[in-house]
């Protein structure tokens, strides 16, 4: 449908515009103050090449524990019927809004080597996640998943179920109408939590550092590595790295922009 | 041959309604909103569980609850089209046609054959590869109506077929589900709640209201004695409930009438508005079936008027529009209702 065409604001423009260029100057300055002459060398140096195959690892892992386990709980929140529900439901999406170094003492306290979980694991079998890429994982899982389970859910939520009555009508099994009625319905969304997901788990930092710890080779993920390196006064590097993420995130964007427009 | 017995317990609505369908006959289930029409149909093609009763199609149970029975829907051979067609947003038309022969195991080419032939026999020619979100609602409902068609059904099962339509679709479409039903060897049942559907296209009618049968017969039979206020304000008549002790007929509500045709105890009466005749003054000379009442309503129907009389009994007359300049009929207050003996039918409840 064709839009009435808003007549000029002024102030609305130019409180606009001040907005873009709030999110614009920071992305100038990244550019700008990189050390062009060797960016390339700083991020094929070990330690930076460490850092961006640790992030992808634990970041790809935690997403694929997200379709594993938080398919399931994005289903059984849309469509299950039990008893404290709403709680469930609140305390699985309470790590997006919590802050996550929060996350991570609280995840300390329940999967760390002395944690309520993590002690009589570690006693059982040996296992212990702290300071350990499993223990990556953990965190990134924890702060991103949630994104995974909400837009699950309300892709769930938003989809015809009676599309899936008209399909068993038609003589298709459960299995058969999982894969060809729910599962292109809900697509969009799918799609939506995981880059939100992986997106998420690419640039946790808080619950990393205090749950995994800072160990370089072993912990030590790109955002911490960038951290690390400013303040120990690496400056070049620090910027070097965040750039390797600013161009993966946007390449994020633009593809999950482009797909939602064509869908 | 389709032998339903359907018995449900839901929070709004107890349904029981017992009916058979013969193979190529046309059962119409005609009923108010909510009265569970489209919860038996529901309940038929087994997406609710029966609580009791029993469905069988030809020879094959398909739900006992009693003896543990129950065919899970994807087994069933029943075809349901649905009232808001349910065509999947995200394939072609010919993929949602062939949808029920892909799930029961067809293979791909074949399927796609099969549905192009069952396209092309519903006029939809040309638009296999159409998304239902581009296409109109004529065209949404013939794909519906293909998709439900083409596994050839032992029961198909048309819920409000017609409702979604504008009205200058309905025409062609109605002629065009009636070539289509007279072809047909399942057993069908149409849901709808438009009388011009049921009588257009129904062998028989089952009239359903509050989950349970309140009439059961041919089209014929059904308008010309309505045994509820439903199908008679279909209709359009006059139904009046009594008893009768030879032609008088004392009405439940109070009033008395004198009959053409004698009957005994609880009647039914339907009087054609047509067949009352109405005046602002007693009429002379005339002491049976003459009664005064306050008019209430004034309404223009096509080219004649019906005005409704609240009196003993109250019933609606059917007058010429210069009756309402003739008789100030806007201006309410009291008219005199007047209807000959042989004017009221009586039968038996």
């Amino acid at each position: 449908m064709e839009q009435q065409k808003q007549p000029f604001n002024p102030l609305l423009a130019g409180l606009a515009a001040l907005a873009a260029l709030f999110f614009v100057f920071p992305l100038i300055g990244l550019v700008t103050g990189a050390p062009w002459g060797h960016v390339g060398s700083v991020i094929t140096s070990k330690s930076s090449l460490d850092a961006i195959q640790l992030s992808v690892i634990a970041s790809l892992s935690s997403t694929v524990l997200a379709l594993a386990f938080g398919f399931p709980l994005a289903w059984v929140l849309a469509r299950g019927q039990f008893w404290g529900k709403a709680l469930v439901r609140g305390l699985t999406t309470l790590p997006m809004v919590l802050p996550p170094v929060v996350g991570g003492i609280a995840l300390l306290l329940a999967y760390g080597r002395r944690g309520i979980i993590g002690e009589p694991l570690d006693k059982a079998t040996g296992i212990s996640l702290p300071f350990t890429l499993a223990g990556v994982i953990v965190a990134e899982s924890f702060v991103a998943m949630p994104f995974f389970v909400i837009t699950v859910e309300s892709g769930l939520r938003a989809m015809n179920r009676r599309l899936e009555d008209a399909a068993r009508s038609l003589g298709a099994s459960r299995g058969t109408v999982f894969r060809r009625v729910t599962l292109p319905l809900i697509w969009p969304s799918l799609a939506a939590g995981t880059v939100l997901t992986w997106s998420r788990a690419l640039g946790e930092f808080g619950a990393t550092i205090t749950f995994a710890g800072n160990l370089p080779g072993r912990t030590q993920t790109v955002p911490l590595a960038v951290y690390i390196s400013q303040s120990s006064g690496r400056m070049d590097e620090a910027i070097a790295l965040s750039l390797v993420l600013v161009v993966v995130s946007l390449v994020v964007m633009i593809f999950t922009r482009g797909r939602s427009r064509t869908s | 041959m389709l032998e339903a017995d359907i018995q449900l317990r839901l929070s709004r609505l107890n349904l029981d309604a017992a009916f058979s369908v013969a193979s190529g006959e046309v059962l119409a289930l005609l009923g108010p909103n909510g009265s569970g029409k489209s919860t038996t149909l529901r309940a038929l093609v087994g997406l609710l569980p029966l609580a009791g009763g029993r469905v069988e199609l030809d020879g094959t149970v398909l739900e006992d609850p009693a003896q543990k029975v129950r065919v899970a829907p994807e087994k069933r051979p029943i075809g349901l089209m649905f009232q808001d067609y349910l065509l999947f947003p995200h394939l072609s038309a010919l993929e949602n046609v062939a949808f029920g022969l892909r799930s029961r195991g067809t293979d791909k080419k074949a399927a796609r054959e099969k549905a192009s032939q069952t396209m092309a026999r519903l006029g939809l020619e040309g638009l296999a590869e159409a998304k239902p979100g581009s296409m109109s609602g004529g065209q949404q409902q013939r794909v519906a109506m293909a998709r439900a068609l083409v596994t050839d059904p032992k029961l198909l099962l048309l819920d409000e077929p017609l409702a979604a339509l504008d009205v200058s679709t309905k025409t062609d479409v109605r002629r065009l589900l009636r070539e289509v039903l007279s072809q047909s060897d399942a057993a069908n049942v149409l849901v709808t709640h438009d009388l011009l559907d049921a009588v257009a296209l129904g062998d028989r009618m089952v009239v359903i209201e509050n989950g349970g049968i309140v009439q059961t017969g041919t089209p014929a039979e059904v308008t010309a004695r309505p045994r509820s206020r439903y199908v008679a304000d279909l209709t359009g008549v006059n139904l009046l409930r009594g008893t009768a002790q030879g032609t008088q007929l004392d009405l439940d509500g109070g009033g008395q009438l004198t009959c053409a045709n004698p009957a005994t105890g609880p009647t039914l009466a339907v009087i054609a508005p047509a067949g009352v005749s109405v005046s602002r003054q007693r009429p002379e000379g005339q002491e049976k079936n003459t009664w005064p009442g306050q008019i209430s309503a004034v309404d223009l129907m096509g080219d004649r008027v019906r005005v409704r009389i609240e009196g003993k009994p109250a019933i609606t007359a059917e007058v010429l529009p210069a009756a309402v300049t003739e008789l100030k009929l806007d201006d309410g207050g009291e008219l005199w209702a007047s209807v000959p003996p042989t004017a009221i039918t009586v039968y038996p409840p």
